[in-house]
This record gives C-alpha cells, sequence and structure tokens, in this order.
C-alpha cells in the first residue's frame, strides 16, 4: 500500500517549492506571536487558549493542510509529471495512500510541533493547554490531508477551492451559522481537545463521539474516492 | 510479438468526436501515426496508453484491456508529448525513480541511460536540459523495464536535425529488435523517413493504413504526377497520350521534361516502358513528382 519512490517523489516535490516557504513561515508566525503574547501578557491559560484555537488551530493547520494536501498531487496533475507514476504496474489507490501518507506527515511536522513549542511558550502546558491543541492539531492534520488530497485529485483549482473552504467555511461561516461548525474538521478536531484539557479550557460544538466518527468517515471516504478518482484520471492530450 | 488492437473505438468529449470508429492493429516493427494537428491521434495514443477510456469500441494489448489495467505498464513504455517531468530531479535520479516503480533498481536505469547516451549529463538537474536531451530522459525511463511496446507521441516536437537523426535511428533499432513502436507525428517527412507501416487519421478517422507507397497507390482514382526526361520527349509524350491511363501532359520547357499526370496507376507503370522500347525512346528520368506524403495527405484530407 505504500511506496517508497512516490513518497520520495512527493517529498521533494512538495518541499521543493515555492509554496513550501508558507510551511516555514505561518509556523515561525505562530511562534513569534507566542513569544511576543507571553512577554507582554504573562502566562495565561485563556490568552493561551485564545491563541492557540484563533490562530492555530483556525488559521495555520488548515493553510498548511491545502499546502500539503493539494500539494502533494495537484502540480503533479497540472504539469502531466503525474504520467510517470500512472504509466506503471503500481496501483493507483496505492499511489494515493502513499501520498496521504506524506502530506499527513508534512502537516503534522508544520503545524502540530508548532503547536506544541507555542503552547509551551505561553503558559507552560498548563491545563493541558498546550498538549490538547497539539492533539487537535495532529488529528485535524489526518483529516485535512485527505480532504485536500481528494480535492487536488479532482480539481485543478484545488488550492482556491482549499483556502475557500478553509477560510470561508471553516472560519466565517463557522463563526456566523452554528451549523457550519457540526460539519468543521476544526471542530471535531476541538471535541478531542475538550476531552484533553482542563475543565472548561477548550469548547467544541461537537460531541466527541460524532466528531470521532466524522474524522473517521471522511478521511477514510476522502482517500477512498481520491484513488478511485485517480483510476480514472484522463490524461487528455492538448489537442 | 506484442500487439495493440484498436477495434471499432470511438471517444468523443461532449459533442466532439475526437476518434471515430477506427479499427487498426499495431504489430513489431515501427508503425507512424500520421495525422494533421487535431486529427485525434493524441486522443487515441492516450488510449492505447491506458489513459483515456474509450466511448465505445475496444483497446486492447494481447487480448486484455488496457484501461484500468496496471499490469499492462510491464508491457508498455510511454514517452509523452508533455514537458512535466520533475525537473527538480537529475537525469539519473529521474530514471532510477522510474526503474523503482517497475521493482527495478540501479543497473536497469544505468543501462536505459546508456542506450540513450545521456550519461554524460545524466547527474544534471533536469530544469537545465534541452528539448532533446529531455526527450532523450524520457525514453530512457520508457525503456527502464526493456518493454515490447514504446508509445510515443510527438517524440520529435522541437528537436534539432541532429537529435531527431539520433531519435530516429534509435526507434528504428527498436523496431528491428523486434519490438512494437508506435509515434505520433503531423510531419510527413519524419514519417516518411522511419516508419515501414503507417496510419493515417484525418478529422478522427482511420483515413488510410499500410505501407506509404501502397497506400498512395491504393488511391488510384487519383491523378499521380510523374516528372519524365527522355531522348525525345515530343514523341513520348504523343505516344502516352494516345493511351486512356494518361490524363494530360505538359511540355515543361525550363525543366526539360515531360510533366505527365496519370489515372490509372497501374497500366500507367506498364505502359511507359513499353511505349519508350516500341518507340526507341530511352527514359532518362523517370521520378514521380507528387509521391510525397504532404499530396498523399491533402488527398485524403479532401476525400
Amino acid at each position: 500500500m505504500y511506496d517508497p519512490t512516490v513518497a520520495r517523489l512527493t517529498y521533494r516535490a512538495l518541499l521543493g517549492r515555492r509554496r513550501a516557504a508558507i510551511l516555514f513561515v505561518l509556523p515561525a508566525l505562530l511562534i513569534v506571536i507566542a513569544v511576543a503574547v507571553r512577554m507582554f501578557a504573562g502566562a495565561d491559560d485563556q490568552v493561551a487558549s485564545d491563541v492557540l484555537g484563533g490562530f492555530a488551530i483556525a488559521t495555520m493547520v488548515p493553510l498548511i493542510g491545502v499546502i500539503a494536501g493539494t500539494g502533494a498531487i495537484g502540480p503533479e496533475i497540472d504539469d502531466g509529471s503525474i504520467v510517470y507514476l500512472l504509466a506503471k504496474p503500481v496501483s493507483r489507490p496505492t499511489i494515493i495512500f502513499t501520498k496521504l501518507i506524506v502530506a499527513i506527515a508534512v502537516t503534522m511536522v508544520f503545524s502540530a510541533v508548532p503547536t506544541l513549542l507555542a503552547g509551551l511558550t505561553l503558559n507552560g502546558n498548563g491545563q493541558q493547554i498546550a498538549v490538547a491543541y497539539t492533539i487537535a492539531a495532529l488529528v485535524a492534520s489526518i483529516a485535512y490531508s485527505a480532504l485536500f488530497l481528494l480535492l487536488g485529485t479532482v480539481s485543478r483549482h484545488a488550492v482556491v477551492l482549499g483556502l475557500v473552504y478553509a477560510l470561508v467555511w471553516e472560519a466565517l461561516f463557522g463563526s456566523l451559522v452554528p451549523g457550519a461548525r457540526t460539519l468543521s474538521v476544526q471542530q471535531w478536531s476541538l471535541a478531542l481537545a475538550e476531552k484533553t484539557g482542563g475543565n472548561g479550557a477548550i469548547t467544541s460544538d461537537v460531541g466527541l463521539p460524532l466528531a470521532t466518527v466524522l474524522l473517521a468517515v471522511v478521511t477514510v471516504a476522502a482517500t477512498w474516492y481520491a484513488g478511485q478518482k485517480l483510476r480514472t484520471l484522463k490524461l487528455a492530450g492538448e489537442e | 510479438m506484442t500487439t495493440i488492437e484498436i477495434d471499432h473505438t470511438s471517444r468523443w468529449f461532449g459533442n466532439v468526436v475526437a476518434v471515430n470508429d477506427v479499427s487498426m492493429t499495431v504489430g513489431p516493427g515501427v508503425t507512424g501515426l500520421l495525422g494533421p494537428n487535431g486529427a485525434g491521434k493524441s486522443t487515441l495514443i492516450n488510449m492505447m496508453a491506458g489513459f483515456l477510456a474509450p466511448s465505445t469500441g475496444t483497446v486492447t494489448l494481447d487480448g486484455k484491456p488496457i484501461w484500468r489495467n496496471e499490469a499492462v505498464y510491464r508491457e508498455i513504455g510511454i514517452v509523452p508529448e508533455r514537458e512535466g517531468m520533475y525537473d527538480f530531479l537529475t537525469g539519473r535520479e529521474f530514471v532510477v525513480a522510474n526503474a523503482e516503480l517497475h521493482g527495478l533498481g540501479d543497473a536497469e536505469a544505468a543501462a536505459a541511460l546508456a542506450t540513450v547516451e545521456m550519461e554524460y549529463a545524466q547527474d544534471r538537474k533536469i530544469s537545465t536540459y534541452s528539448k532533446g536531451m529531455r526527450q532523450r530522459v524520457k525514453m530512457a525511463s520508457a525503456l527502464v523495464h526493456n518493454p515490447s511496446v514504446l508509445l510515443l507521441d510527438e517524440p520529435f516536437n522541437g528537436m534539432d536535425p541532429r537529435q531527431r537523426m539520433q531519435l530516429m535511428e534509435l526507434l528504428r533499432r527498436m523496431g528491428a529488435e523486434g519490438r512494437t513502436v508506435l509515434f505520433s507525428s503531423h510531419i510527413l517527412e519524419e514519417v516518411e523517413q522511419l516508419a515501414s507501416h503507417i496510419e493515417v487519421i484525418v478529422a478522427g478517422r482511420h483515413a488510410a493504413s499500410g505501407d506509404f507507397r501502397r497506400i498512395r497507390r491504393l488511391m488510384t482514382d487519383r491523378p499521380h504526377r510523374y516528372l519524365v526526361r527522355s531522348s525525345d520527349d515530343r514523341a513520348l509524350a504523343a505516344a502516352l497520350i494516345a493511351d486512356p491511363s494518361t490524363a494530360g501532359i505538359e511540355v515543361d520547357l525550363s525543366e526539360n521534361a515531360l510533366r505527365i499526370q496519370a489515372i490509372d496507376f497501374g497500366r500507367f507503370t506498364t505502359l511507359l516502358p513499353k511505349v519508350a522500347r516500341e518507340q526507341g525512346i530511352r527514359l532518362l528520368t523517370v521520378s514521380p513528382s507528387d509521391e510525397s506524403l504532404e499530396s498523399v495527405f491533402s488527398y485524403l484530407v479532401a476525400a
């Protein structure tokens, strides 16, 4: 199911592109914010939760998910180089699964690690806030990667659609329409954080059982469907 | 012996029919897929390569369907037209990756790079390669698993004459080794120089098939033009025009030759030497003046 050659090509394509700069800029920004807040406001659980929930989980994780998820396959489909993977006796679901693993790993490294560091900086993991948000980032990394990998497989405008989902749906709609929050990777991952964090430190609009089921269903379904779409991906010529 | 069989295959995109009820068999040796731009050559090659499903009909490799069958890539090597090819890798890294995806390794990659004579630049990034070098590395990636079928989409596009000759030589060798080599081109002279067998696609239809000169002769209802020089042009002209196989003769004073239009190819080719012998005329030059693919092509398009 996992092909090391596909993984190697995907890593190099993902981290060698200019777009990859965002992978470094966003975590750096989070750390800078965390250091600044700690210096000016001191250690405060509520502030720590606001920074991690408001920036790390709501903005940084989905953006990195978009870059890693769509970037793991979209550019190859765009420039046609995917043909060198497809014209091989390697099953298409294997290609998707491998790219998913790469996308998840990249998203986790660039989102969960800085989230933990920022949390420790902000309040030294008081009320388990740093660990709770790190768990949320890890879980969200999996679902976002699967979702945006599917998007990269089916659409040439995957980055734009991904940004619309991450910023408009999760951030904007989520704050205006309560129902939208039920269908939000962010809320599902916060449901796990809620259980880990101290009493009332973190809240989610979705219960843990539902969140777990939805996370699993979305991840598995998106990955399966991406594999199916890749099997019938049309590489029509430019006639 | 590996054969690709296309059986009553059509492919349409929305309302546009790109390939219209085409049947052909592509066997060992070099086959040229010839047709003007937009004729449906790439669509056809994409179906043979398993990148596109036929709307109707079947495309098979030794009887096995190609669409949604990853196992066929053990037999097929593909040289795509598009340029995207992991430019951040070196040529060697690229070919090694292709070998690994076939379950092979460095040795096979090195052999493929040697075949296309790219060892001298194998450690440079692909982004620094010229068009011809990229094409050769693509070839190496397609040859790395020693496939019995090689599909090339417009392989000579943008190559300089020397690179073109090298690639032709390589493809000839592949064909002579018994591989099934199919390449597409809209350039007539390329196909003429390289392919022993030609399939002509015009506007999505299979317009002709076979040896180039045979295709030409099949079209007997079309006039064939010859340029003839002899010891007595006017006497020859008079004798030839008496026969119904000849439609017109012009005395070309600037060329000092006859321009003859024949309407019955078979009959004219036996008539000319016979008439010359009977009249005691020596034939100095007999050359078909339009036996180029260009003319075959325009006839086919007009038909």
